[in-house]
């Protein structure tokens, strides 16, 4: 079914280079002490651990479905990726629609032509959820047979991984069982106790999910018979990019004009002072309605720019996290003016002009690495916000493409089935619980990291992307 | 003080021309008139001649920046920049794309917005306030421990989630309130609890850690160490010199959202039918008119510049030490 080779889209790019310039980040933080200590901090509290690895599971997976492959399949998705190779029996066997979770009946009736040419309506069986079964009154025994089997292979996973750390652990403690029982007592230098016992909880879900998912709908499915874990899954990526992304294409802005501004002073600092205070009076949600319905015309005068239906997606994500990226430019730019106008006056500084090197010389020797850890605060700090802004967003038809799979769309398809009788509530909380799961995490982390790298910073900039999910939904 | 006045009524001028600038640009630079004429009128079907009529309705059928058309100083004047911003500038909004009066609109969907943003934004001060006076008074105690954590999960919320959450159980569940709509007077009070309610809610723990750090970081000023050393009780000094003293960077936060005051809640108001602004913005956007979003732009921005402001006359009230010059 693949035909082409690798496709890669353009927030597929942006998405390794991110990755990439981490990396690279890492490996010279790593051979730095005074960029280490901060992270060791981090690591050092057992929620900032237990989070980086829901986190790294969720870029793992963001990850997984940046890599695409083009198809001959041109009936449906004409781009794949990774993860929907791996997920192909979620992908490849939809219902015709709404079935709850574990369901092996439809939710709604239909009309059904018996033999005898009676009409009757009836639950009919769904395609693919409980098929294997001859008769629906196995179900239970059924499903927990293979949950059983789940939760085994994800014990054992856990166990496993107990067993390695404790591997790496047995010097310090003196023998395998020494180290095993201080990581269960949490009394390692690491803080062993809290990734094992979220990286045990991530393997069960994984477990249950492989042993369970093929054979039913494990979230249920929605209108037009998708697997909703399917699509949770696959919302995992657009979270990931608009909360990265957003911060990582308006950094270079950022920093050029809040630096300069502070540096130079006098008219620079005029023009970029006037720069964002006219860009921030602006109300953000405004602004990103304003430049979606542009964009929208755009594209419809020139639909036959884009090739495929995932490359003008594609773009319109990357669009808005440019959009947003202006709207939460103007408080970073803010923040690097002000730390900048402070270091300016310090003595290396002051030394190094008196020695005669140059502006741009000192700017990225003395100046820019001394702001680099309000950069760090600031795009962990803004990452929830922005995930939480893109449901928002949606909601009001100015975030991702409907055709993307978002939080944001799976929760607005779904808002009204809750008027149904019974409810339709399968879709409204995968998103949601995910969501959550998300962000929790990455506030969970983000506070460890602000607490490390400038316990003293005050929260003046993390504020406005909270205001601006806040503004969309409620203050 | 009025010099300062007048001298930032006047700093505030070249502002809101940026932003003017920068909404005619996005609106009639980026996408022509032509673009919109297209987009109301339908993609396809539609001759030049409709689109020069709908254009010349509206006064769209100007030149952007210099009408060489015209004589001598019109030149400059008789320009589609020069009549739009005038217009915004005199609060002359004219009619919306789809042919309605924007300003009648307006006024009739402010007391909706207001009716639930005021409510909303006392009672979260109110109660976010409370909270965190309470856990910075027993600060580090097993209360505060499980107020960070409740803080933390209920920020990580998404915000749809208590207004779905909310309808779903109060409204459809139990039938306390009715699910959405509006009703003017006193009838309209059943509509609103639900929305204020939940608009506090979503806006409480983020506020409640913001006011706490900023409780904490005052309560290690010396004036505390020298009221402790006087003999006041903890209680008294928390409540009367560190609240006191801690309302000023609280105020900042809290004139900064007199623009959402007035815009209303976007989500709020559409999940809830309530007919204010934000919904009025929201049926704009959905029906691509740009006069109405481009209003509502330019009286956003007014609203902040006129926040800020505020904000800096009222640090006057509660802080003796600021003076204005």
């Amino acid at each position: 079914m693949i035909q082409g080779g690798l496709v890669v889209l353009a927030s597929d790019a942006c998405l390794f280079v991110l990755v990439a310039s981490a990396l690279a980040y890492w490996t010279i933080a790593r051979r730095h002490e005074h960029l280490r200590a901060p992270w060791r901090e981090v690591w050092a509290r057992p929620a900032a651990a237990g989070a980086a690895v829901v986190l790294g599971f969720f870029i793992a997976i963001a990850l997984v479905d940046s890599i695409h492959f083009s198809t001959r399949d041109e009936a449906q998705d004409d781009v794949v990726s990774l993860l929907d190779l791996a997920l192909e029996s979620l992908r490849t066997h939809p219902e015709t629609s709404y079935s709850a979770p574990f369901a092996t009946h439809a939710y709604s009736r239909e009309t059904v032509r018996l033999p005898d040419g009676r009409v009757h309506r009836e639950y009919p069986r769904l395609v693919s959820g409980g098929a294997h079964l001859v008769a629906p009154t196995e179900r239970p025994a059924d499903i927990a047979r293979r949950a059983v089997l789940g939760l085994a292979l994800g014990l054992a996973s856990g166990a496993l991984a107990l067993l390695g750390a404790a591997c790496v652990e047995r010097r310090r403690h003196g023998g395998l069982a020494a180290a095993c029982r201080a990581i269960v007592g949490g009394r390692t230098r690491r803080p062993w106790r809290s990734l094992l016992a979220v990286g045990c909880a991530i393997a069960l879900l994984l477990g249950l999910g492989i042993a369970l998912a093929p054979w039913y709908h494990v979230l249920g499915t929605d209108k037009v018979g998708t697997d909703v874990l399917y699509q949770a899954l696959k919302s995992v990526r657009t979270g990931i990019l608009i909360g990265s992304l957003t911060t990582f294409i308006s950094l270079p802005f950022a920093l050029a004009l809040g630096v300069a501004a502070g540096y130079f002073r006098g008219p620079v600092d005029d023009a970029v002072q006037y720069l964002y205070t006219t860009l921030s009076s602006i109300p953000g949600v405004l602004l990103i309605a304003a430049a979606a319905l542009l964009l929208d015309v755009h594209m419809s005068r020139h639909a036959d720019t884009f090739d495929s239906l995932a490359a003008r997606a594609d773009l319109r994500l990357l669009a808005l996290c440019g959009i947003l990226g202006i709207t939460s430019w103007t408080s970073l730019c803010r923040l690097l003016r002000a730390e900048t106008l402070k270091l300016r006056e310090v003595e290396y500084v002051a030394a190094a002009q008196a020695l005669g090197v140059r502006s741009p010389a000192i700017i990225r020797r003395h100046l820019l690495p001394n702001v680099m850890h309000i950069v760090m605060i600031t795009t962990v700090l803004d990452f929830s916000g922005l995930v939480l802004a893109e449901a928002a967003l949606t909601y009001i038809d100015i975030g991702v493409d409907p055709s993307m799979e978002s939080w944001g769309n799976m929760i607005n398809a779904a808002r009204l089935e809750l008027a149904r009788e019974p409810a339709v509530w399968w879709s409204l909380v995968a998103a949601l619980v995910f969501m959550f799961v998300l962000v929790l995490a990455a506030n969970v982390f983000a506070d460890a990291v602000r607490d490390a790298f400038d316990p003293r910073l005050r929260r003046v900039g993390a504020e406005s992307i909270a205001t601006l999910a806040q503004e969309t939904s409620h203050r | 003080m009025s010099a300062y006045l007048i001298r930032r009524l006047l700093y505030a001028l070249p502002i809101l021309v940026g932003v003017n600038v920068i909404t005619f640009l996005l609106f009639f630079v980026v996408n022509t008139p032509d673009d919109m004429a297209r987009m109301q009128l339908g993609e396809r079907h539609v001759t030049q001649e409709a689109i020069d009529k709908w254009k010349a309705e509206r006064g769209y059928d100007r030149p952007l920046f210099w009408n060489g058309a015209a004589s001598g100083f019109e030149q400059a004047t008789d320009t589609l920049f020069i009549r739009s911003t005038v217009r915004l500038f005199t609060f002359d909004f004219g009619r919306s794309d789809g042919g309605r009066d924007i300003g009648g609109d307006l006024r009739q969907r402010m007391g909706p917005s207001l009716a639930i943003a005021v409510p909303v934004l006392l009672l979260q001060l109110v109660a976010a306030l409370g909270w965190a006076l309470v856990i910075a008074w027993l600060r580090g105690s097993r209360l505060d421990v499980a107020s960070a954590l409740v803080c933390v999960a209920m920020m990580s919320v998404s915000g749809l989630f208590y207004i779905i959450g909310g309808q779903y159980l109060v409204a459809k569940l139990w039938r306390l309130v009715p699910i959405s709509g509006y009703d003017y007077g006193l009838a309209s009070i059943k509509f609103l609890v639900l929305p204020v309610v939940i608009g506090m809610l979503i806006a409480l723990g983020p506020n409640v850690r913001w006011y706490r750090t900023i409780f904490l970081e005052e309560m290690g000023r010396e004036y505390v160490r020298m009221a402790r050393a006087k003999g006041l009780s903890d209680a008294r000094v928390l409540f009367v010199h560190v609240l006191r003293n801690a309302l000023i960077p609280i105020l900042t936060g809290v004139v900064v959202l007199l623009p959402s005051l007035f815009l209303g809640a976007l989500i709020t108001e559409a999940f809830f039918a309530i007919p204010g602004l934000g919904s009025y913005t929201i049926d704009a956007l959905q029906a691509q008119d740009f006069a109405i979003v481009r209003t509502m732009v330019f009286l956003g921005s007014l609203l902040y510049i006129v926040g800020l402001l505020l904000t800096d006359l009222s640090y006057v009230v509660a802080d003796p030490r600021v003076r204005l010059q």
